[in-house]
């Protein structure tokens, strides 16, 4: 599967390798395709595309990592 | 006459045909729809648009469909109501209420984006539409695919609140509870979108969807008089209404139906859910996502898709942004209803009560026209003001007793 995903990072994780660690844990492909990057936050547009569980794992660490994880959309569940 | 150019990405301004998309291929960035306002010119008068049925459509020609619509022909064209006790309450001059809590059919804002996005919907061939909500969406969703005969589907969470599944499962739809915390939620939702060759209205066809909001801004000015307001209240969730209003303004402008009043855009969120306001108020362009905890669960959207867009559309013309308590929420709820006889859900005791705030704050004027936007009806959020309310006096059928509670009461308002 292939996921379409912004990662917002915190002051805490933004200067943490996180996306690259991600490739070296799960064999994931990993596409950046926008970043914006500030003292106390980042915000990164990325692709991640593998087997489904292995691609599941990979999200539900990325938020084990303090990482704020949404879809490309940002926000689907409306009031 | 369709003026519809292109859809056109936000970010980098990659340019798209007209299809069921909405996010930039290239940098992830949200598309719109962009017109080609020339072939308007001197054609698109106000005597056109008086001359037709009073609908939010008597603007289609600044709307992404091709033809006439084919999903909520009667929606729209809600009251605009001066509110002259209010105005002695707030200490202000010129104040106005656009009332979307009577929108047809499901009482919100919603009824006019969704009847866009569904109209697109079949424009574009598809038969089955969806979107996850936990409110108005749905009700409008379900509602208006019944009445165009489309399947729908709605996500919820599984832990809804009864009445808001029955407000959108007694229109036949299916409906769909998730067990899981927001984010999760909101992320299979996004897979479901990306999976199923349906119209999510919020996903696939949003870019057509929010164009529906731009209606609710026509209203405002033809029913001001062919005038844009100094000074415009929107609640925020996403942000897009905030965007969407500015851009009607700007259209209306373009095309000279109205002046240019230098409208200035504030934007209003509840405080335990407030990214886009905090921006604006720590002078960031940037949205901290948060978790969302207040009773304004129609605008509980913690990670705005528009904040950005809304809180540059905010700074631009001039406005502001303010977050007010669920105490000040009810408080506004109870307020518009005592003095203008509206009753509107928890998103409207938000608008209102920031517009108090922005006013004792002398962040608008008391002197130029002020509207208020309400979207969404009381009847739907009675858990929030039922503690609030007066319980009645309980008398025995006996005129006396009746006497005696009449007395009373003229003791306790002459005392």
């Amino acid at each position: 599967m292939k996921l379409r995903l912004y990662l917002t990072f915190n002051e805490d994780t933004v200067r943490e390798p996180i996306i690259w660690k991600l490739g070296k844990q799960f064999d994931v492909v990993t596409n950046i395709r926008t970043a914006e990057v500030k003292d106390h936050m980042g915000l990164v547009g990325l692709e991640i595309e593998g087997a489904d569980d292995v691609v599941e794992r990979a999200v539900a660490w990325l938020g084990e990592q303090g990482v704020q994880v949404s879809p490309i959309e940002q926000n689907v569940l409306e009031g | 006459m369709s003026i519809v150019r292109a859809l056109k990405c936000r970010e980098c301004g990659q340019e798209y045909p007209i299809e069921p998309t909405h996010v930039c291929e290239f940098c992830f960035g949200p598309l719109e729809v962009v017109y080609d306002y020339e072939r308007l010119e001197g054609r698109f008068t106000r005597e056109l648009i008086e001359s037709r049925p009073r609908t939010m459509w008597r603007y289609k020609e600044l709307l992404p469909i091709d033809g006439e619509p084919s999903v909520g022909a009667q929606n729209g064209f809600t009251p605009l109501i001066r509110a002259r006790n209010l105005e002695k309450v707030l200490g202000v001059s010129e104040l106005y209420i656009k009332n979307d809590s009577v929108c047809y059919p499901t009482l919100s804002f919603k009824d006019r984006v969704v009847s866009v996005a569904l109209s697109k919907a079949v424009e574009f061939g598809f038969k089955t539409v969806a979107c996850a909500s936990t409110g108005n969406l749905a009700g409008s969703v379900a509602a208006n695919a019944a009445a165009a005969g489309l399947t729908s589907y709605v996500f919820i969470p599984h832990d809804l609140e009864q009445g808001k599944v029955v407000g959108a499962g007694v229109f036949g739809t299916k409906i769909v509870g998730i067990d899981g915390a927001y984010d999760d939620v909101n992320r299979l939702c996004s897979e479901i979108a990306g999976k199923y060759g349906w119209a999510f209205v919020n996903v696939n066809v949003r870019p057509f969807y929010a164009e529906g909001s731009k209606t609710y801004g026509y209203e405002i000015m033809e029913q001001l008089g062919w005038r844009a307001p100094k000074h415009v209240v929107v609640p925020m969730a996403s942000g897009s209404l905030c965007t969407k209003i500015d851009k009607a303004i700007k259209e209306f402008v373009k095309l000279g139906l109205v002046e240019d009043a230098g409208t200035a855009v504030y934007g209003a969120q509840a405080t335990g859910c407030s990214p886009i306001s905090r921006s604006v108020k720590e002078g960031s362009d940037l949205i901290h996502p948060v978790k969302a905890d207040t009773i304004a669960k129609s605008l509980a959207i913690g990670n705005p898709a528009d904040g950005y867009y809304a809180n540059r559309v905010i700074r631009e013309s001039g406005g502001w942004a303010e977050d007010v308590s669920d105490a000040e929420v009810v408080d506004a709820i109870k307020l518009l209803a005592e003095t203008e006889g509206i009753f509107t859900e928890n998103a409207g005791g938000v608008t209102l009560g920031v517009t108090r705030k922005l006013i004792e704050q002398g962040r608008i004027p008391r002197d130029e026209s002020i509207v208020v936007c309400i979207t969404g009806n009381g009847l739907k959020t009675l858990e929030a003001v039922t503690d609030a309310v007066d319980r009645p006096c309980v008398i025995k059928p006996s005129i006396h007793e009746f006497d005696a509670l009449v007395q009373a009461e003229g003791e306790r308002c002459a005392a």
